[in-house]
């Protein structure tokens, strides 16, 4: 299903682990030092240098991008090392994130409680992704290179709920389906 | 005694930098392919579809892969009848990853130091560099580069000789089930066994280096992975985690003789995107 970002509350909650998703509009791009500046500077006092309402945000750091490109490959990266970050952010408002791999637990309560969707995009898939990425912007820390803060605009991005606000986890879902014993 | 130019292992450096980056392996490309035939699982499937236009992509606009491009291991088999001239030999293999990445548009992903606040070194030097001297006058040179998403999920585990086989086997599941869907699945499971705890490193690293779907030629290492294979895809993590089959795309297995205390296992996980390339001079 199409998805607009940034994500309104209602579908945040509606959107169910499992779900196939096409998201359209803007997303920022955000990891692991970006994260601690973003986490260092909420507890300065100071904004975070995108709206967090509704925002999405991708765990990524793109490779270069060829002249005439937007942006390089641009598939995400392993999440869990955003975890200590996450409900922070979530509290801000975030209503998404896009990543890979399992969130700790800690993190998939902050989802219900905030009623935030963590989606997985294919790692690796990351020449595809890069063809759904139209615009892309250095927004903050250029200084971080391949880590620095992007807003993105994106039509079509592919991804999968993972994690809903239901506390539903496909990952967990599909291990129980799959495995075989 | 054979001469090697610096300058022509650089540029050779240079060029497996790109190549391995932007070209999957046609043994991975083929692996991809059979796995779609094999699995199950409709999200399964659909993923390993998008893994196989992923690769087209890539190789066809000639983009990463992976925006990962990796921390560059080299493998070196060293002639010992070559004399490497006009230059430093590690300065020639850096200078060759530092053209390879600049060059060739792949991420810089590389800090130091690893703590006391990690700066990006800019040009993705240093190499880690692994040189056998062998008989011979030639240089046969391979570059892996490797994502960190994959290397996070490997495993060292010191067993003892009464765990055996079964204490092997319980070691690399143990590995593989605790990554889940982290490292990027189908993976390849490189996994050495013997030597010591440095040693075992390498011997599972060096095992990624295998053509996929060659079997060890130790029949009774080959039936180890098989088995492993089997059971690996008994876990139901499927492609990128979303459940299946194809959790894992091959076992590799490799030995070398240990310590009459020791039982060492390597488990180096590598993801799909299992990127390798060699050149011989």
């Amino acid at each position: 299903m199409r998805v607009e970002a940034p994500i309104s509350n209602e579908v945040a909650a509606g959107l169910r682990a499992g779900d196939a998703v096409w998201i359209h509009g803007i997303i920022y791009v955000a990891r692991d030092a970006a994260h601690k500046r973003l986490v260092d500077a909420l507890g300065r006092g100071e904004a975070l240098p995108f709206d967090p309402l509704g925002a999405v945000i991708y765990y990524m750091g793109p490779s270069p991008a060829k002249p005439g490109q937007p942006i390089g490959s641009a598939g995400p990266t392993t999440s869990y090392r955003m975890d200590p970050y996450t409900p922070t952010l979530l509290a801000q408002g975030v209503k998404g994130l896009i990543g890979k791999g399992s969130r700790s637990e800690v993190v998939k309560k902050a989802l219900c409680e905030h009623q935030a969707v963590y989606f997985a995009a294919v790692g690796g898939a990351a020449a595809l992704i890069a063809k759904t990425v139209q615009e892309s912007e250095i927004i903050a820390y250029p200084d971080l290179g391949a880590e620095a803060v992007l807003r993105l605009k994106v039509a079509g991005f592919p991804a999968i709920v993972v994690n809903d606000a239901q506390g539903g986890d496909l990952y967990e879902a599909a291990r129980k389906e799959w495995a075989r014993k | 005694m054979r001469e090697i130019a610096c300058a022509e292992i650089s540029q050779t450096v240079a060029r497996l930098c790109q190549e391995a980056n932007y070209y999957l392996g046609e043994d991975v490309v083929t692996a991809l392919r059979l796995g779609l035939a094999a699995e199950e699982s409709p999200l399964g499937r659909e993923v390993l579809k998008q893994l196989l236009d992923n690769a087209e992509i890539a190789g066809s606009e000639q983009v990463p892969l992976c925006q990962d491009t990796g921390l560059t291991v080299l493998f070196l088999d060293l002639g010992q009848d070559i004399h490497i001239v006009d230059g430093d030999l590690g300065e020639a293999l850096a200078e060759g990853v530092r053209r390879g990445y600049g060059e060739g548009y792949l991420r810089k992903s590389l800090v130091w130091p690893p703590i006391f606040g990690r700066k990006n070194t800019q040009d993705n030097t240093p190499p880690v560099v692994h040189t056998e001297v062998v008989p011979g006058d030639r240089l046969t040179i391979t570059v892996l580069p490797k994502g960190a998403g994959s290397e996070n999920m490997s495993r060292l585990f010191m067993l003892t000789p009464s765990d055996g086989v079964a204490g092997v086997k319980r070691a690399v599941l143990k590995a593989v089930d605790e990554a889940g869907p982290n490292p990027c699945p189908p993976i390849i499971v490189g996994v050495g066994i013997g030597g010591t705890a440095e040693h075992v490193g390498y011997l599972a690293k060096r095992a990624l280096l295998r053509e996929i779907g060659r079997p060890s030629a130790d029949p009774r290492l080959a039936e180890l992975e098989a088995e492993l294979l089997a059971e690996i895809r008994d876990l139901g993590i499927g492609p990128a985690g979303f459940g299946g089959r194809m959790t894992a795309l091959a076992v590799h297995v490799e030995m070398a003789p240990c310590h009459i205390a020791s039982l060492p296992v390597g488990v180096n996980i590598q993801c799909h995107s299992a990127r390798h390339k060699t050149a011989v001079l």
